[in-house]
């Protein structure tokens, strides 16, 4: 039975029309490498702030935000704050200076003028590496960024076009085509992905970045009557209090939760440090797929002002994403029922069959199906929760026809905001940091531009390719975070130290990169979360070391990550002969020119960043 | 900049808006319509939001575009003077 009505499927079209639009409409404006890969470079901060937030929200973040309020409660809350308003200040404070680069030439998208400015102002971050350092570091880096960019938009595919399997989204479609079941996913997740191949086509970063801000402005406006309605149906601040509270008991084995951390002594500050500085740093301060809306701004100004004023909008998002979540499991399971009235003489048995699965499950929460068709176990007997199904469910339940449109709106919004987010990442980084380093050093600005194009086809058909083969592996899932250990947490620490340590070396960047995918390795194979099995779990290698929960073991393969990505990046360059100081120009924090500060004190973005820091606090003080 | 976004961002709002807010108008009577948002009529609720939402962000729009093409009306057909140029 399709759950969407006609009301539904025409705010769907609305929105995919307008979403096309703005590729068509930014077609024109594409004549040179630097308008597809880095929209020009003449976007107003406010915009590449929506963009960045919207890039930050992508399905994967949407659905994990909500199992997590499924799972853990309020205090997830805190965690998501922790793990990225500081760091997006820092971002905007600190980093953004040196990465943005020395700009003269706004317009920059003839090949001469390009020439002319690459030196100092990088177009990835893969090649801010190579311009701070060597070219090695700049190819591995970007090879590493593809593999993952390109990994996880494709597992984020998977996860979502599940979902809208689920929800029967398609189903009108795949009817109308005669579709078997698995084409109905296959055309759940292809739909998609070929509207954001495009728009990205037609309008490059530009375009994406138009709608990032248009999606994350839709994921909100489809995401805020759940929440409304959510806390009316579970009685308002009190109930939703209250299965906070319940939920905290009902759940309770020490030390298994993040929010559990009180009870963890001294791992609460490894907890802290690991969300905060690892987490939250690995992604908003080295993750292209955020920085590319950043580095797409119009002066530095502007790129330094994007992620503080993104971080000011962050303060709110968990609250939109995370409660529907926390309302998911506060609502009743459902149950199958038959209600037995008489009408006039005639008896009428209404029955209600809800599957097994979601009656297994907790509130709307789902257990998993297991591979027999019968609701999932785990060792201790009880179910095996699908807690990305909570948002969605949640939508399903509480959003009456018409609103469920956009709330669909809103999840098909997400997934192509992360999906566009790395094709259009992948592509710059395939394009400057492999094709133009390795392959065609002096390759035209026509040449270049159609390369990029080729690359955003391949990349999307490379995350397809991914889905579908998270389709045949469904453990994949898990393995993301695992992804980001290897990738951003030693790439972390490696910028930190190219930007702000005049003394880092290439050949120390190169090794350090290289030793903290190692160590994550060798760390991952030798943890393993209590009752969990050898495997794709940690302990392949001899499980030595036993980690609290799954979230435990990777915040601690990240944490290991890059602490020895830090120290070998150091002590590497410690023992390798310098850079001189005056090839370092506008490369290195300390030597970037300072823009004159402003006489007004409050105007000042630190003063901002103090703000927002103090308002995040205060808001999740009130509810935790 | 392009052209201002928020151009387009609020038209999409405004449309939806109306539509929400003329599908809960048309449906305020229909109890099963509304059994689920407990009897709320949401769709014309926060339909009026959004068509609220829609016009202030379109008149914002609309202005900042016109002063951009005031004040810098190459920045607007820059892509196809230079076009024009190459040929």
């Amino acid at each position: 039975m399709p759950t969407l009505a006609a009301t539904d499927s025409l705010i769907l079209l609305i929105y995919a029309f307008f979403v096309l639009a703005a590729g068509f409409s930014l077609k024109t404006a594409i004549t040179g490498s630097g308008d597809f890969m880095q929209a020009g470079r003449a976007i107003p901060a406010w915009l590449s702030a929506m963009a960045m937030l919207g890039a930050s929200l992508g399905s994967e973040e949407v659905l994990g935000m909500g199992a997590a309020g499924a799972r853990y409660g309020l205090p997830s809350l805190g965690w998501f704050a922790l793990g990225s308003i500081p760091a997006m200040l820092f971002a905007g404070l600190y980093l953004m200076p040196v990465l943005y680069g020395s700009n003269s030439d706004t317009a920059g998208s003839t090949a001469a003028s390009q020439d002319k400015t690459t030196r100092v102002a990088p177009r990835s971050i893969p090649e801010y590496l190579g311009l701070r350092f060597d070219r090695k570091t700049r190819v591995l880096n970007a090879l590493l960024f593809s593999a993952m960019a390109l990994f996880s938009a494709g597992i984020a595919l998977y996860a979502m076009g599940r979902v809208f399997v689920a929800l029967h989204v398609f189903d009108r479609v795949a009817r109308g085509l005669n579709l078997p079941p698995i084409g109905v996913l296959l055309l759940a997740m292809a739909l998609p992905a070929a509207l954001v191949l495009a728009y990205v086509l037609l309008g490059g970063l530009g375009a994406a970045m138009y709608n990032q801000a248009l999606q994350f402005s839709i994921v909100v406006a489809g995401l805020l009557p759940v929440v409304f309605l959510g806390l009316k149906r579970i009685g308002g601040w009190s109930g939703l209090k209250t299965a906070a509270l319940a939920h905290d008991l009902g759940q309770a084995s020490p030390g298994s939760l993040p929010g559990g951390a009180h009870s963890m002594g001294a791992g609460a500050i490894v907890l802290v440090l690991g969300v905060g500085l690892v987490l939250g740093g690995g992604t908003w301060c080295t993750d292209f797929r955020l920085l590319q809306t950043a580095m797409a701004a119009k002066d530095v100004q502007s790129s330094r002002r994007s992620p503080i004023i993104a971080a000011a909008v962050r303060v709110f998002v968990p609250l939109v994403v995370v409660i529907p979540g926390l309302v998911a499991v506060a609502l009743p399971t459902p149950h199958t029922t038959i209600v037995i009235h008489n009408d006039h003489g005639a008896i009428y048995h209404d029955i209600t069959v809800v599957p097994p699965a979601a009656e297994a499950g907790t509130g709307l929460v789902p257990a998993k199906t297991g591979a027999d068709g019968k609701p999932a176990m785990d060792a201790d007997g009880k179910a095996d929760l699908d807690y990305t199904m909570a948002t969605p469910n949640v939508l399903l339940e509480l959003l009456p026809t018409g609103l469920l449109g956009l709330g669909v709106a809103a999840l098909l919004a997400c997934l192509m905001a992360g999906i566009a987010a790395s094709a259009t990442s992948f592509s710059t980084v395939f394009t400057c940091d492999i094709f133009q380093t390795l392959a065609a050093r002096n390759a035209s600005d026509k040449r270049l531009l159609s390369v990029a194009r080729w690359a955003t086809l391949g990349g999307v058909l490379l995350i397809f390719g991914a889905a579908c083969a998270a389709m045949r592996f469904d453990n994949m899932l898990e393995a993301l975070m695992l992804v980001f250990a290897f990738v951003n947490a030693p790439l972390f620490a490696v910028l930190l130290l190219a930007a702000f340590w005049k003394r880092a070396t290439g050949h120390a960047a190169f090794a350090g990169l290289i030793a903290g995918a190692v160590a994550a390795l060798l760390h991952h194979g030798l943890a393993l979360p209590r009752d969990a099995r050898p495997g794709i779990d940690g302990g392949w290698i001899a499980p030595l070391i036993h980690p609290s929960s799954e979230i435990a073991l990777c915040l601690e393969t990240a944490i290991v990550a890059f602490l020895v990505s830090l120290l070998i990046t150091a002590t590497v360059s410690l023992l390798t002969k310098a850079r001189p100081e005056d090839e370092l120009k506008g490369l290195v924090y300390s030597m970037v020119p300072r823009p004159p500060r402003r006489a007004n004190r409050w105007g000042r973005l630190e003063t901002m960043a103090v703000a927002i820091l103090i308002a995040a606090i205060a808001i999740n003080l009130i509810f935790i | 900049m392009f052209y201002d976004p928020r151009i387009s961002m609020g038209m999409l709002f405004t449309l939806i808006g109306t539509i929400l807010t003329g599908f809960g108008l048309s449906t305020r009577a229909d109890a099963d319509v509304y059994a689920k948002s407990m009897g709320i009529d949401a769709n014309l609720w926060w339909g009026l939001v959004l068509l609220v939402f829609g016009i202030i962000v379109l008149t914002m729009g609309r202005r900042a575009q016109a002063r951009l093409e005031k004040t810098n009306p190459a920045a607007i057909v820059k892509s196809e003077k230079r076009r024009r140029v190459d040929h």
